[in-house]
């Protein structure tokens, strides 16, 4: 049995994205749970590189990990204080939370893996050229996608100015 | 059983299967943001979990593009858009969850029971 680069890899990406999530959740300091949080994103920009996905990657590390992670740090530094423990959780809605979270897990995991999927004959290897993605992003033919790409500005406009009459002093 | 036996058929099932390890590793992501979302009491916490959840789902869009339709751009092009729309999400979301918290001193969510008045 032949273990390859990439197959160790993808276990040290598995194991950074799976410890990640679960401690972000479970983890009792606020900071903390950001920063297994980033833990997290970045595994999946590691998962992304590894499926040839630059582009996509860059996106998820400038995105998340650039823009919206230190969104949830100046804001957990804003409105608790440092050190601060978040409350022990009831017992009985841990219980709820970990059958509610297991069937569902059981579920979707039993209905993906017996599921048999008509695999493409040979999988690209190659990136995407950026010039590929720009001009898909920038036509109103088939495969290509300049309104959502517009109806994405507008909405960001829309969160630009919702941001700042929300959050602006009264 | 064996151990080595089980690791074998493991191999051998997502050697079949190469797309499976992903796709666990994406349910297992999505449900810890379940959890997470039912248990945390405060509202910057549960945000952090939907962050957690988006996440799951883009990866599922990406590697169902990438093994199923290596040719196309559909899947990449969607967590793209799902990036973007996150992005304004979290940034209304804390714009409004700072708002709750300069009008009560506390975010979380069994304090935050009145709204304007």
């Amino acid at each position: 049995m032949e273990i390859t680069a990439s197959q160790i890899i993808f276990c040290i990406l598995s194991a950074l994205i799976v410890g990640g999530s679960i401690m972000t959740v479970v983890s009792r300091n606020i900071l903390r749970a950001a920063t297994y949080l980033l833990l997290a994103l970045i595994g999946t920009a590691g998962y992304y590189v590894l499926l040839n996905y630059h582009f996509l990657a860059g996106i998820q590390i400038s995105v998340y990990v650039g823009g919206i992670l230190v969104l949830f740090v100046f804001s957990i530094f804003l409105t608790s204080q440092v050190g601060e423990k978040m409350p022990k959780v009831s017992w009985s809605k841990t219980v709820f939370a970990i059958i509610a979270s297991l069937l569902g897990a059981g579920l979707c995991l039993f209905v993906l893996l017996t599921q048999s999927y008509p695999y493409a004959e040979q999988v690209a290897q190659t990136e995407i050229s950026m010039q590929a993605i720009g001009l898909s992003l920038m036509g109103t033919e088939r495969f290509q996608y300049l309104l959502p790409f517009e109806a994405i500005s507008i909405l960001l406009l829309a969160c630009i100015i919702a941001g700042i009459l929300i959050a602006r002093k009264k | 059983m064996d151990i080595s036996l089980v690791i074998g058929l493991v191999v051998d099932y997502f050697s079949k299967n190469p797309m499976a390890p992903y796709l666990i590793v994406s349910t297992i992501m999505f449900f810890a943001g379940v959890y997470g979302f039912i248990t945390r009491h405060n509202l910057l916490a549960m945000l952090m979990s939907l962050e957690l959840i988006l996440n799951a789902v883009n990866i599922n869009f990406v590697v169902f593009n990438r093994f199923l339709y290596p040719g196309q751009m559909e899947g990449m092009f969607f967590s793209i858009f799902a990036i973007g729309v996150a992005a304004a999400e979290t940034a209304v979301g804390i714009a409004i969850i700072i708002n709750v918290f300069r009008s009560g001193k506390k975010i979380e969510t069994s304090e935050v029971n009145t709204m304007k008045y």
